[in-house]
């Protein structure tokens, strides 16, 4: 049960262009940084990712952003990017705004199997549009599908070679679910290790969800606002 | 005088009960932290999936894994819990977030919100707040109470696309508390040097004064 593949170009060979991608993430933090260069270079275009965020213009998915390759992003949260502004003024780029709590829900429910879950977010705002309803104990909830994507490309903290992860901090956020949800999920991690090194205890994400995994190279991880205080005297 | 971003925030700070569990939205709401009365012990929770949000860290100390919702670097406290994004937003719609304090473009005598669209401008997104307000126990909104042309954000239904429905339980603003009931804003208190007159010209919504209004004291 070895999933291991050697980088990041060769866990993404096979997506194509118009593939359907979950990207894990919040804001810059977690951001699968190896895959998101490795996609721009094979570059692929037509892809639908759906992705808390889309980066900032020189950082995450907004690197694929610049190169084009994104005809539709599906978020809850895009305000960082003036690439990403004036595609969307432009007309280049489809974009989906969805409650930040229905997009996490709408992945937990793809890798639980469940096909559809009724969520209170966004009843009699323009997100309930064409949306069916149920009422429930008197309160109206919407419709929500579990998503559907092609591939979830994750970032871990550690992970060993069966797949199993663990995330660090709240580098955590989408990244677990998105991992559940993928017909292919592929992990990038900062370590990797043997089966036996992780405590099985605080495995996040079992191997069962995961497909390939890799050691990620050279991270970044930027951070968006660095805020500190003082020592105090 | 209107009370200033600061004050608001003290103002709201009065509205913690020793053993909340707390969401703070961006801009006003996160100044609430600072004012925490003494004694009263609260757990913040950051809604990219972290209960007992602690202060920035010191300088040399930042760590990009650690994050608030508004993508600062902050830390970790004795007895914080992480978790995944669906958990996060999971404890708030089951109702186990005893108070979620955020800010609004407008709110009406009803109790709906408006905060994350202006038509004509550039959309970036509702974030975590649809979800907040569609579920949350208890929310207070902190909010200037006009616009920069003078006129009422208080008003008899929203202008702008809606945030959530009914949801509003009380509103401070620069000019006093109000809170949401079934027949409007009901004026609790008014800030210092603020009169009953201003208050009643500058909004524009359904609005009564309590029979014991008092002046605001921090």
């Amino acid at each position: 049960m070895n999933k291991v593949v050697a980088n990041a170009e060769e866990a993404i060979k096979d997506i194509e262009s118009g593939a359907t991608l979950m990207l894990g993430g919040f804001g810059l933090c977690g951001i699968p940084e190896n895959c998101i260069t490795a996609i721009v270079k094979k570059g692929i275009n037509n892809l639908t990712c759906i992705s808390n965020n889309a980066g900032v213009d020189d950082f995450g998915i907004g690197l694929m952003l610049q190169t084009k390759q994104v005809k539709k992003m599906i978020s809850s949260y895009v305000g960082e990017n003036a690439e990403f502004e004036r595609q969307l003024l432009s007309g280049e780029l489809e974009v989906e705004l969805i409650p930040q709590g229905t997009l996490a829900t709408r992945c937990m429910a793809s890798g639980y199997g469940m096909p559809a879950v009724y969520l209170l977010a966004g009843v009699g705002t323009e997100v309930a549009n064409g949306k069916e309803t149920r009422n429930f104990n008197g309160k109206d909830y919407l419709m929500e599908y579990a998503f559907d994507a092609d591939f979830a490309i994750v970032k871990a903290w550690k992970g060993d070679t069966m797949g199993n992860l663990i995330f660090k901090d709240t580098a955590r956020n989408f990244n677990p679910l998105m991992a559940m949800a993928g017909k292919i999920t592929i992990a990038e991690v900062e370590e990797l290790v043997q089966p036996g090194d992780l405590d099985p205890n605080f495995i996040h994400t079992p191997g069962v969800y995961v497909h390939r995994i890799f050691q990620g190279v050279n991270y970044e991880k930027r951070i968006e606002q660095r805020t500190t205080r003082k020592p105090q005297a | 005088m209107p009370l200033n971003k600061e004050q608001i925030a003290k103002r709201i700070a009065q509205e913690l009960e020793d053993g909340f569990y707390v969401n703070l939205g961006i801009g006003i709401p996160t100044l609430v932290a600072n004012y925490i009365p003494k004694g009263v012990n609260v757990v913040l929770q950051s809604e990219n999936g972290l209960l007992g949000m602690g202060p920035f860290p010191f300088e040399g100390e930042e760590d990009a894994d650690m994050i608030n919702a508004g993508k600062q670097t902050i830390t970790t406290l004795p007895g914080s819990a992480l978790f995944d994004s669906a958990m996060s937003f999971g404890m708030i719609r089951a109702g186990k977030v005893d108070l979620t304090v955020l800010g609004a473009m407008e709110v009406a005598d009803n109790g709906d919100i408006a905060n994350w669209k202006i038509p004509g401008k550039m959309v970036k997104g509702m974030g975590g707040a649809m979800d907040l307000v569609a579920a949350a126990k208890n929310i207070i909104v902190a909010m200037q109470h006009t616009d920069k042309a003078g006129n009422s954000k208080l008003l008899p239904q929203c202008s702008l696309p809606i945030t959530g429905l009914k949801c509003v339980k009380k509103v401070v603003s620069d000019l006093g508390v109000f809170d949401v009931t079934p027949n409007g804003f009901v004026c609790i208190e008014y800030a210092p040097g603020v009169t009953i007159e201003e208050i009643k010209a500058k909004t524009a919504g359904m609005l009564t004064i309590a029979d014991d209004v008092k002046e605001m004291v921090f």
